[in-house]
């Protein structure tokens, strides 16, 4: 019972979780921990098939089939808190309260007696013993869910498959497009820009400077752009000046602030270089505190 | 272990909550996973009477009822994409047109 | 109250044998004018170019069907001559059999003779009267249905297939008198004699019911056989009913509304109505039910009563109308009336009620087929003002019009005379007050048809001259002149009293009655008052100028003939006019209660629908809400159910 009462508060606590969450990603992430302690309980509870099935099916498929589509639809799409059917939020935990309280009081009146336990059930083997019923009690519906399996793969096959209304498009056609469109309404030709690549990190995020020194927009993912994650150059060289202050600082405290001073400039007059401040730190005549 | 209460609660507690759940969360997915929650609880208890009772018939309901979660996860999940496909959306409150 | 007949006589008991040899044609009678009609009706216009001459022939070859049975029956013992054909067995539903089965007497046999005979001649005319029809073929189709109905009447051996050729005729009659239903007035006409006749039907339903019940059976030989069984106030309730079917049918008062406008038909029809078929159906009814009368003096009372009034009424009609055919309708009226006088005396008049009806029939097909004949030739122009002195441009219809006019007056000799002579001896005889009412019908008479006669064919010429009268074809005058000698001559079947011994076996033979002055006295008296009539009609009517418009500043008995004696005008009184109202009564309840009802629950309903429908909002967490919702519920009856 141990591992019950470790485990219960957890799950209550996980799956209690997923009602406040706003990111379906942390949904998904509560349902694991719920499921994987599950996993567990099976397990204290004799039934190691169910244990390794539970994992494997459950968290390893089934969960992961969840995160598939949550990828797809979008990971960020969080639900809002504002509830739009009046009365629905109040009523739905009021009433889940009352099962829950008329569930738990009814279970708790009763007595079940002593546990019987599956050793004798066990006894040759948990998994023999549940292939022995499904071979042979269970055989006919056993057989049923293989159909209804088949059934469910080719739903999803024809949920999922989209007709194709035109010839498909091949490269040359692609091509003629483009410079169709060009012509047309003066649409850039060639491939895009690539984004901004400074040598303090690898930054997809950040935007390529046009040579007037405006980013340009299309050198970055429109989905970090929608996010709000993109930073600019001019802020990254902020960045990099509030480091090399810093460096600046501590040094000047200890060591030549002459060589400092120096260090800075130099960065200071060369911005659009100047990526990367601790890279630059390789300057021997400093100390780069780490 | 004198009996397996303790976990037919737990079962109930969870299985309010899967319900709570369903009813408040709007996002098709987090509904779904509620769903999901709903069903575990359940064989969380078939499980437990399994052991009560001593013989194996609760275990071979919860691998059944394993079997159809899946095969419902597959096709729910389809349709919710073929949902936002045209909507753009996986609110279930969108879809609801067949009304009034 | 006038004891009209003496203690109730003998009823003679009808017991007939099976048809045998030549009888088994019996249903050849009907059958050869209902082949005709189907063959006329569902032939289409296929049938178009040769459908009068199948018509006439299937009339005809039921006429010699018709004669050949009557010489059979007559070589017959007077105990054997009743002959029943049993044809399938038609109703049998519970208690109730009914078989279509026939029977031929000697009530049927004359009956047959004049239905076939008289309807074939009419035929032969309507060939010529109908030439230019385009639906020909369809009224000697109608024709046929008629003649096989009425024969079907008069065959019937039970009360039950009675009614089918009473409906029979009276559907007929319907379909032949709106046959020109493009006129208003004709459609109306039919749909007034509809109605009238179903007023009548009722009657003989309930008749045909009580009977049943009564006596468990409709046959005539069984019902004849225990008919003395019965309670005599039964008995009255069926003669009363059994008189409302004949007042309808042969239009008497009350129900004689319809005769007037049936007008509205093709000539041939009302000769057919009036002389052949139809009207007589309700003198048959009478005669052919004297096992009930003859036992309930009370209904017959009733039926000389309605009788006497309706031959008045008719003569009193036949007066003032300045319309030929008119005219003759309310003769019609008269002369119906004066059979039912016959019939209403009992065992003493039936036999002269039939020999009356026999006679009529000949002489009132003659004038009628003679005004049809007339109207042929003035351009279908009825009013009697517009003719005069057309004896010169038709002679033939005028010298046969004049037979069938000195046969209906009673002129010495001619077959009215031997008729009606002796049904006023009887009436006389049986009751003076009826038969001296009975006299006065005959005076009105020799004036109301002395003054048609005066109008049409003498006095002086006062149709336009774009008017070019002519004598019609020989195939309407031939059947004229036939009818016309008949008219003469019908008179011989009261020779030797043969009709009244050959009807014996039917009707009973009679008890001789003094009559209180000696039989000349009352023929010289019947005479004189017919000289009367005549001689007032020629000093008001021969010996003054015609004016062409109808005078208004008329006496108040001359605006009231006019008015058919104010017969529509009491119909709507105390049947139209409540019945309307009534009518718009239950409308207006049915408008605002019922339908208030109805559309209030509705509107109540639909209202709460409106609020309730809010609840499909469409958003499944609402409904799945519900769910958790009738789940605790559940979980909640359960538990109580448990722990109760």
């Amino acid at each position: 019972m141990t591992a019950f009462w470790i485990l219960a508060p957890v799950m209550v606590l996980a799956a209690l979780g997923i009602l406040v969450v706003r990111k379906a990603v942390h949904a998904a992430l509560l349902l694991a921990v719920v499921m994987i302690s599950l996993a567990v309980l099976y397990a204290v509870l004799d039934a190691p098939f169910l244990f390794a099935v539970q994992i494997i099916v459950y968290t390893g498929a089934i969960l992961m089939l969840f995160l598939f589509v949550m990828m797809i639809v979008g990971v960020d799409a969080s639900d809002s808190v504002v509830e739009t059917i009046r009365g629905q939020r109040p009523l739905a935990v009021l009433l889940g309260l009352g099962l829950a309280v008329i569930l738990v009081a009814s279970v708790g009146q009763i007595t079940l007696g002593t546990v019987v336990g599956l050793d004798a059930a066990n006894e040759g083997g948990n998994i023999e013993a549940l292939a022995n019923l499904l071979f042979s009690r269970y055989v006919f519906v056993f057989e049923t869910t293989s159909a209804l399996l088949i059934t469910a793969a080719v739903g999803a096959m024809v949920l999922a498959h989209r007709e194709r209304t035109g010839p498909r498009p091949t490269q040359a056609s692609r091509a003629a497009q483009r410079v169709r469109d060009f012509a047309e309404r003066g649409e850039h030709l060639g491939p895009l820009p690539a984004p901004g690549v400074y040598a303090r990190h690898n930054a997809v995020d950040t935007p390529a400077l046009l040579p007037d020194g405006t980013p340009a927009e299309s050198s970055v993912s429109r989905t970090l752009a929608a996010r709000g994650r993109i930073r600019s150059a001019p802020d990254l060289a902020d960045d990099i000046e509030d480091v090399q202050r810093a460096l600046g600082g501590l040094p000047g405290g200890s060591g030549s602030p002459g060589d400092t001073a120096s260090g800075s400039g130099h960065n200071t007059e060369n911005p659009s270089a100047a990526a990367g401040g601790p890279a630059t730190d390789g300057d021997p005549g400093s100390e780069a505190p780490r | 272990m004198t009996d397996v209460t303790p976990y037919v609660v737990l079962s109930a507690i969870l299985f309010s909550i899967g319900c709570v759940g369903v009813l408040t969360r709007r996002n098709a997915i987090v509904v779904f996973m509620c769903v999901e929650l709903m069903l575990n609880a359940c064989n969380l208890a078939l499980v437990a009477f399994a052991k009560q009772h001593g013989n194996l018939d609760g275990q071979i309901a919860a691998f059944f009822v394993m079997v159809v979660a899946a095969a419902e996860v597959v096709v729910g999940l389809a349709i919710i994409m073929t949902i936002f496909r045209t909507r753009r959306s996986a609110s279930v409150d969108d879809a609801s047109l067949l009304k009034y | 109250m006038y004891s009209l007949s003496e203690a109730a006589h003998q009823v003679p008991v009808i017991d007939p044998s099976a048809a045998d040899g030549t009888f088994s044609l019996l249903w050849l009678v009907i059958g050869l004018p209902l082949i005709g009609a189907a063959v006329l009706l569902l032939g289409g216009r296929a049938t178009d170019r040769w459908g009068h001459w199948l018509g006439t022939l299937a009339s005809v070859g039921s006429f010699v069907v018709s004669v050949l049975l009557f010489v059979e029956l007559r070589g017959r013992e007077e105990a054997e001559r009743s002959v029943t054909q049993h044809l399938w067995d038609w109703i049998a539903v519970g208690d109730l059999e009914v078989g279509l089965d026939l029977l031929y007497d000697p009530l049927s046999a004359l009956f047959l003779l004049l239905i076939t005979g008289v309807g074939s001649l009419i035929h032969v005319y309507s060939i010529g009267y109908m030439e230019h029809d385009p639906r020909r073929r369809r009224f000697f189709a109608y024709l046929n249905l008629f003649v096989a109905a009425m024969l079907m009447l008069v065959l019937a051996e039970n009360y039950v297939g009675l009614f089918l050729g009473w409906e029979g005729v009276g559907l007929a009659s319907y379909l032949l008198i709106g046959f020109w239903q493009h006129k208003h007035s004709a459609a109306a006409a039919a749909k007034k004699a509809f109605v009238i006749n179903r007023v009548g039907d009722i009657g003989m339903a309930l008749a045909i019911a009580l009977l049943f019940t009564t006596f468990g059976t409709t046959s005539f030989s069984a019902i004849s056989e225990v008919s003395g069984a019965a309670e005599e106030d039964t008995l009255t309730a069926v003669g009363l009913l059994l008189l409302l079917a004949a007042c309808g049918k042969s239009a008497q008062v009350p129900l004689q509304a319809w005769l007037l406008d049936a007008m509205e038909g093709p000539t041939p029809v009302s000769a057919l109505i009036h002389a052949a078929t139809m009207v007589t159906a309700g003198v048959y009814l009478v005669v052919r039910s004297n096992f009930i009368f003859e036992l309930a003096p009370h209904a017959q009372t009733v039926v000389v009563v309605v009788a006497t009034v309706t031959l008045l009424w008719g003569a009193v009609i036949g007066c003032a109308k300045d319309d030929i055919k008119k005219a003759l309708a309310g003769s019609t009226m008269s002369q119906i009336g004066y059979m039912m006088l016959g019939a209403g005396l009992g065992v003493a008049g039936y036999a002269f009620a039939i020999f009356h009806l026999i006679t009529h029939g000949f002489f009132k097909a003659n004038m009628f087929l003679g005004a049809g004949s007339v109207m042929h030739g003035m351009n279908d122009d009825v009013d009697m003002r517009r003719y005069g002195a057309l004896r010169h441009a038709m002679p033939v219809t005028f010298l046969t019009f004049a037979m069938g006019y000195l046969a209906i007056i009673g002129f010495p000799g001619f077959s009215g005379f031997w008729s009606k002579d002796k049904i006023i001896e009887t009436a006389l005889a049986e009751n003076w007050v009826v038969g001296v009412l009975a006299l006065l019908g005959a005076g009105i008479t020799g004036f109301y048809m002395t003054r048609l006669m005066l109008l049409t064919f003498l006095t002086s010429k006062r149709w336009k001259d774009d008017v070019h009268p002519h004598e019609s074809p020989a195939v309407m005058t031939v059947p004229l002149i036939v009818l016309a000698a008949l008219s003469v001559l019908g008179g011989v079947l009261l020779l030797g009293d043969w009709i009244v011994e050959w009807l014996a076996p039917v009707v009973g033979e009679a008890p001789h009655h003094e009559p209180p002055l000696p039989i000349i006295v009352i023929t010289l008296l019947t005479v004189a008052v017919v000289a009367v009539g005549v001689a007032a009609a020629w000093f008001l009517v021969g010996r003054r100028e015609v004016p062409l418009t109808p005078p208004q500043d008329v006496s108040f008995a001359t605006r009231a003939a006019r008015a058919d004696v104010y017969g529509d005008a009491i119909n709507d009184v105390l049947v139209v006019r409540p019945g309307a109202a009534t009518v718009r009564g239950i409308t207006a309840g049915d408008r605002t209660l019922v339908d208030g009802l109805f559309t209030g629950g509705s509107s109540g309903v639909k209202a709460v629908g409106n609020v309730l429908r809010r609840l499909q909002n469409g958003f499944v967490r609402s409904y799945a809400l519900s769910v958790l919702g009738g789940v605790l519920l559940v979980v909640l009856a359960l538990l109580a159910v448990n722990l109760a």
